[in-house]
């Protein structure tokens, strides 16, 4: 088990700084959410944790390594849920301990323990086309967790789908997490999703995105909290110079 | 109603092409043609039959050319395709060649080939890999270059090396694009392989229509053009097998659309 320790990250991107000495940190099965408008850097952000992009200053702890610029280490899952369209539900999620060398047979007897689990019990052999947005997504999210167990990245992963089914997949994934205890890394725009999720929040202020607000939120009281969505409102509009979101 | 009304569908190319062979025989007929100059239907089809024996022979060693050829196209191009994709620097600087090596009209080539490689197989199998190979690699190079870029750094995300990418990511998407170059491709490889023999041959349907020509039988080298014309029909068909067997994902999608 291992947490995220994200120091001083400096990024421009174009010559405009994107992420402004970004400072934060993911415990072990934490479940941290960072929440912020739209094109703030949040994606920036996920792209340096795991290893795509090298910050300009900074670094990214994992454990207690230093993984800046290095990938392998965590993989994450998007908005859009990447399977390949070439192979089936099985076969895709797999594909991460194919990449590790494992062979095909154990691969297939892992994956198949957690079936069950992330609700894919029964279309093993399904292509992604034939399935439906939240199960792409959850198949997406299983491959995620067979890449690394202990920590998950995800970027917006539910802002594709429709209300009635982002709001399952929401209290699903809140379940999951109870169960295998990840440490979480989470983006979102939704302010609801982070307070049904999140164990701390970070608000990033429109770009250069800078951490405004950090929030531990008390568990069962979060999605009723009036005050507190007003409160991260407030923080996510700050210093915003005229562009309404 | 909607069944027969798409059963009619299915019938109109036939009935379309029935009535237009009709008024070729009729017009023959009509206007007393002699067959040195253009032959009706049904006496291509009674020399069909008659030349039957000698043009089967003639089409086995077209075909045998055109898929030599073709076969050695797409190995060629499927290596191509993998060392642009690889070296993108290489793929910079002949991309473009490529493109432009289009406006040569290879056909006008070919009697070079003869003086370079001589009258044997060899010339024939050089114009069927060079009108095959472009549509294929070209084709590749297309699918190769159009997967996802989220996709592939999603991959380099978990470690996967570029090999990994190629093989799993890459190659399957281009797959469907590089089946439709290899459709033209396929027609084009029996029409190449005629060509080549037109130019010099002992055997070949391209001889077989050279000889025929000579001698003013108009109805053996329409004889010829249909075979020709079923041939190429018969490697699409082919190809399109291929697709079902290759792509299978293609098709559960498909079959997922249509419930």
């Amino acid at each position: 088990m291992a947490g995220i320790n994200v120091c001083n990250v400096t990024k421009s991107l174009d010559r405009v700084v994107t992420l402004s000495n970004i400072s934060l940190s993911v415990e072990c099965h934490e479940f941290v959410v960072i929440i912020g408008p739209s094109g703030c850097g949040k994606s920036t952000l996920l792209n340096i944790v795991s290893g795509l992009i090298v910050p300009d200053h900074g670094r990214i702890e994992i454990g207690s390594e230093d993984w800046t610029g290095r990938t392998g280490r965590i993989s994450y899952m998007q908005q859009k849920d990447l399977l390949l369209p070439s192979r089936n539900v099985m076969d895709n999620v797999c594909i991460p301990l194919l990449l590790k060398g494992i062979d095909k047979m154990r691969a297939n007897e892992t994956a198949q323990a957690y079936l069950k689990d992330f609700g894919l019990e029964g279309f093993e052999n399904y292509y992604p086309r034939q399935l439906s947005g939240g199960m792409r997504q959850r198949a997406a999210l299983l491959r995620t967790y067979l890449f690394t167990s202990d920590i998950m990245l995800m970027d917006e992963p539910f802002a594709g789908l429709d209300a009635i089914t982002r709001r399952k997949m929401q209290l699903w994934l809140r379940e999951l997490c109870s169960t295998y205890r990840p440490s979480v890394l989470f983006v979102t725009h939704d302010i609801d999703e982070a307070l049904l999720l999140a164990d701390t929040i970070y608000v990033f202020s429109p770009r250069p995105a800078q951490i405004s607000l950090h929030i531990k939120v008390q568990p069962g009281v979060g999605s009723k909290n009036e005050e507190l969505k007003q409160e991260i409102m407030a923080a996510m509009e700050a210093d915003e110079d005229g562009t309404q979101l | 109603m909607k069944r027969l009304a798409s059963i009619g569908n299915k019938l109109a190319p036939y009935i379309t092409a029935f009535l237009l062979l009709s008024i070729w025989e009729v017009a023959v007929r009509l206007n007393h043609l002699p067959s040195y100059i253009l032959p009706s239907p049904l006496q291509i089809i009674k020399t069909l039959a008659g030349t039957f024996p000698l043009l089967l022979m003639h089409t086995a060693s077209t075909l045998e050319e055109a898929m030599l050829g073709f076969i050695l196209a797409i190995l060629i191009a499927f290596l191509t395709a993998f060392v642009l994709d690889y070296f993108y620097w290489l793929n910079q600087a002949v991309y473009p060649l490529l493109i432009v090596s289009q406006t040569i009209p290879i056909i006008t080539l070919a009697p070079l080939f003869l003086i370079w490689f001589g009258w044997g197989l060899l010339p024939k199998i050089i114009v069927v890999i060079l009108v095959c190979f472009f549509p294929i690699v070209i084709s590749l190079l297309n699918g190769l270059n159009s997967v996802d870029p989220d996709l592939i750094n999603l991959f380099r995300s978990m470690g996967a090396s570029r090999i990994a990418i190629f093989k799993m990511v890459k190659l399957p998407s281009a797959l469907s694009v590089f089946f439709s170059g290899l459709k033209i491709s396929a027609s084009y490889s029996i029409m190449a392989a005629v060509i080549g023999e037109w130019l010099g041959a002992e055997q070949g349907l391209g001889y077989f229509m050279t000889i025929a020509q000579k001698s003013f039988r108009v109805d053996r080298v329409l004889a010829a053009v249909v075979v020709i014309a079923l041939l190429s029909l018969l490697v699409v068909k082919a190809i399109d097998l291929a697709e079902w067997l290759v792509v299978p994902w293609k098709r559960k999608q498909e079959e997922r659309e249509i419930n």
